[in-house]
């Protein structure tokens, strides 16, 4: 199928990429498929600019803030108060970091790709924890992973700090673990303590095999029991110290074999008798290799990228390229690229509110300089920066985001964003071609080149039909 | 087609009705004429996401298994200390329910211990597909059900709103329903609605969601100009948008000092409950005036406890605190309305009986939805209590469903809105006719 190069290149940079910025849809015009396909490379994501913590450093920052706490209260500091100064501290420049990728990158098929992992595998702001976690995780165990092998990306993920403590892992405990039968001090709090499901269910039904899937309440509970040990080291001197410690730096994953409960696990009518850590690890294996997974996350792609009711044809061959390649994802990448579905004309993905966000800066060729001028708007359109409602993630459908409520926000958002933002030395039918190209149409054409100013010019241009899509 | 410069927000709708954009613009019917009292009840859904515990809204502290299964998060008995308001003998209400245990003592209030949807897989996402769909299987329908119900109306003209920045798939379907969230609005003096409204009128999404949203922005102005409004969503990344609580305020690790902790969940919590008592008399401020919304749907999230749950006061307990400021907010706002008013809070599924290895639970089946209203007919418990027995519980883990949900909600919408039986086992509920309506909810 061939496609005419102009609406190729439109397509590329708007629905494969975040949007284009002032020059971009050109720069793809003689090989839309081959720009793309640059984008694809074995070191993975882009980092954002910036220095950031490391997700050990931030765990045990704020391990030791909650061992302060008791004393903080007595001493009349408010502790609601001195945990938003540390998200202000940590999580909200790595937002405004990665807003930031996002805006200005030459490479937005590589951040959106990756976007979609992170969602995948979603870790939320529950707590303080996880609020400070979010960023880091995804710098350490998403970015490096997405053009590898899906098994290590999904191994990557269930080993992360982050996600041990958003699905309740770190403290799930075998009920015939060795701690069990332990007797001395700081031994009761664990004997009174046991299995929680919460992360195999999760792995089970979002990460990997997908609900339908087959697997049943004695496959999540062995699963469960299978991961249990998967932990997080704990700083000097904290609770896990002394007989319960593990190896490994504090604020990193470890491997508790105290809490790891002993004996074979029978998952999917398969024996698992592996020792330790090992045990879990094979299930991951198997679960990264198994067609169900395939079918998932086949289809999981295919309505990020292209609708929301994909179509089988392509569900077909992106499963297809993750079984043949033995779940290599830069294969799948190069599969969704070739897919002659993933080009059809007619947009019909609706922007999330980041996307819509970012589309929007890039259109001028901006990024936001100013956390308090994106994350609040983006909790206001329904997208709280890094707080997605549940394991699942944000929403893919259309009728998710575009509620009349929403609509209206977006309108008031993009009036405001247009005085503010508006280049004076552009005309917005220019940021209109520059923006859509092939894809702007001829009333939102003829709207922009009779709007009154500027502002209200580009303002419509954000509020079209074709913009909002992609 | 000339538009003039200072065109204001209400001659943009008028200017664009005008062009015939869109119908809905304008030219609403009230059925308040054409149905008398039907034309005045209203129905508010709040979903409870995260599976609520049925066990804690409504604990059966009377049941002799109760405090055994749930050790240090059992709710205590009545009269003690953070103990359950009690109901009856066997059934109290969590404490941070006072708002709904007040209306009980009124007979405005009522529970369902042991209700649960057809679906029996325990994932929170098909689940709430399954609760808000009402389909008897996951991805059975596209819309929900609350959507297809007010279609069933026939020629009655009927209203919804839905609070929340997202669409809950409850209310999605063929008719546009609208949709509010805190975050502030303004006068409006731009020419921007009235060429969108243009620019959209062939689109089937962004059409009809413009034109309700511009008209509700305007009711929005009416329903909070006698309340404080919400105030605009906070700086910080996990500020307290609705529905969600402050991160500080739920810690990931177990409460280390009891004081500390509960001092922090507490405060905490007032803050949160503040917020949601403004939320609910804000929607009660749409609801009220003419030809206001009848029907309203609410998400609240967060009840997924799987660690550190809490009894009286914790993570848990807030939650309730928040959905019981609500419907403090609604119900006092509403007034004289709150007699034609009825409101369910349902969850997608229970929690486990036994308290799990992480001072939490885990994904049950059956749990407790809430039936409140100014109408409401005597009555005790909706539906039977299977007990805790050991024996009784569902795959010896969760409370044993007795109810299907679609026969609580499928009696609701006959009795409050006079939704046809035809209409309910067919369209609203599909497949549905072997699930009777639970009848005599509603005077």
């Amino acid at each position: 199928m061939s496609i005419d190069p102009n609406l190729g290149a439109s397509i590329a940079v708007t629905r494969f990429g975040l949007g284009a910025r002032p020059g971009e849809i050109d720069a793809a015009r003689t090989d839309p498929k081959g720009y793309l396909k640059a984008q694809i490379r074995p070191s993975g994501a882009d980092q954002p600019a910036g220095t950031f913590q490391s997700s050990a450093a931030h765990f045990v920052a704020v391990r030791e803030y909650q061992m302060q706490r008791r004393q903080d209260l007595k001493a009349g500091v408010d502790p609601v108060k001195e945990a938003q100064k540390q998200i202000r501290a940590t999580a909200i420049p790595e937002f405004l970091g990665r807003a930031q990728l996002a805006c200005n990158t030459d490479a937005s098929f590589r951040e959106r790709w990756t976007l979609f992992w992170c969602n995948h595998f979603t870790v939320a702001s529950k707590n303080l924890q996880t609020a400070v976690l979010v960023g880091p995780f995804e710098r350490e165990a998403i970015r490096p992973h997405v053009f590898g092998r899906f098994e290590d990306l999904l191994t990557a993920s269930t080993m992360h700090p982050a996600m041990l403590l958003y699905l309740d892992q770190a403290q799930s405990i075998g009920p015939h673990s060795p701690v069990m039968f332990m007797s001395g001090p700081g031994v009761g709090r664990f004997r009174q303590s046991g299995l929680n499901e919460n992360l195999a269910r999760e792995i089970l039904e979002l990460h990997t095999l997908g609900v339908g899937a087959g697997y049943t309440q004695t496959d999540v509970t062995e699963f469960a029991r299978a991961l249990t040990g998967w932990s997080i080291q704990g700083p000097e001197g904290a609770r896990y110290g002394g007989r319960f410690a593990s190896a490994g730096e504090p604020g990193q994953f470890t491997f508790r074999e105290v809490f790891h409960e002993p004996g074979a696990r029978r998952l999917f009518g398969k024996s698992y008798n592996q020792d330790g850590i090992a045990q879990a690890g094979a299930v991951l294996h198997d679960l990264a290799g198994s067609p169900a997974t395939a079918h998932h996350l086949a289809v999981k792609i295919a309505r990020h990228f292209v609708a929301d009711d994909p179509p089988p044809a392509l569900v077909a061959r992106l499963e297809r390229a993750y079984l043949q390649s033995d779940g290599r994802l830069d294969q799948v990448a190069d599969a969704l690229i070739e897919a002659p579905e993933a080009w059809a004309t007619q947009e019909t993905k609706f922007k999330t509110p980041y996307e819509f966000l970012v589309s929007s800066y890039r259109a001028v060729g901006a990024a936001p300089e100013d956390f308090t001028k994106f994350g609040p708007v983006l909790t206001g359109l329904g997208q709280q920066p890094f707080n997605a409602p549940s394991p699942k993630g944000w929403a893919e459908e259309a009728q998710a985001w575009a509620a009349p409520d929403a609509i209206v926000k977006r309108m008031s958002w993009s009036e405001a964003f247009a005085q503010a933002a508006a280049p004076v030395n552009l005309q917005p039918a220019t940021i209109a071609d520059a923006s859509l190209g092939a894809r702007l149409t001829p009333p939102v054409a003829q709207a922009i080149a009779h709007a009154e100013s500027r502002p209200e010019g580009l303002a419509i241009l954000l509020m079209s039909p074709e913009f909002q899509r992609r | 087609m000339t538009r003039s410069i200072d065109l204001t927000r209400r001659s943009a709708l008028a200017a664009a009705a005008g062009i015939g954009v869109s119908i809905s613009f304008l030219g609403r019917q009230t059925f308040a004429a054409v149905d008398g009292d039907l034309g005045k009840r209203k129905l508010v859904v709040i979903v409870c996401r995260g599976a609520m515990d049925g066990l804690s809204v409504s604990p059966p502290v009377g049941d002799p298994n109760y405090h055994a299964l749930r050790g240090e998060i059992a709710i205590a008995g009545f009269g003690q200390a953070g103990g359950a308001l009690k109901l009856d003998d066997t059934f109290g209400l969590h404490p941070k329910l006072a708002t709904v245990h007040a209306l009980a003592m009124k007979g405005q209030a009522r529970i369902a211990p042991a209700v649960a949807t057809p679906d029996r897989a325990r994932s929170h996402f098909e689940a709430q597909d399954v609760l808000e769909s009402g389909s008897s299987v996951v991805y059975g329908a596209s819309s929900g059900w609350l959507n297809r119900a007010m279609g069933s109306l026939g020629p009655r003209r009927i209203e919804a709103i839905s609070v929340g920045a997202q669409a809950p798939l409850i209310l999605r379907g063929k008719i546009q329903a609208a949709s509010w969230s805190p975050g502030g609005f303004k006068d409006r003096d731009t020419r921007l609605p009235g060429i969108l409204a243009d620019l959209y009128a062939h689109d089937p999404l962004l059409g009809p969601a413009l034109a309700t949203g511009l008209q509700t922005e305007a009711m929005a102005k009416v329903a909070t100009a006698s309340e404080t409004p919400v105030a605009p969503q906070p700086m910080s990344l996990a500020g307290s948008a609705p529905g969600q609580m402050p991160a500080a305020a739920m810690p990931g690790t177990p409460p280390q000092g009891g004081d500390a902790a509960a001092r922090a969940y507490a405060q905490a919590g007032r803050a949160g409950a503040q917020t949601a008592r403004t939320l609910g008399a804000t929607l009660a401020g749409f609801m009220t005036q003419p030809n206001g919304p009848q029907i309203a749907a609410i998400s609240i999230d967060g009840f997924d406890t799987h660690a550190n749950q809490g009894n009286a006061e914790g993570q848990l307990a807030n939650r309730l605190a928040y959905l019981d400021a609500v419907v403090d907010g609604l119900s006092s706002g509403l007034g004289p309305e709150w007699r034609n008013t009825v409101v369910v809070a349902a969850t997608e599924f229970g929690r486990t009986a036994h308290i799990n290895g992480t001072k939490g639970t885990d994904h049950g089946t059956a749990s407790t939805a809430l039936v409140l209203g100014g109408g409401l007919k005597a009555g005790g418990v909706i539906g039977d209590w299977p007990t805790l027995q050991q024996a009784k519980l569902f795959e010896s883990r969760d409370t044993a469903p007795t109810l299907d949900m679609r026969g609580l909600f499928k009696g609701v919408l006959a009795e409050q809105l006079g939704v046809s039986r035809s209409a309910l086992d067919a369209t609203v509920f599909p497949d549905s006719a072997g699930v009777a309506p639970a009848v005599g909810i509603v005077a």
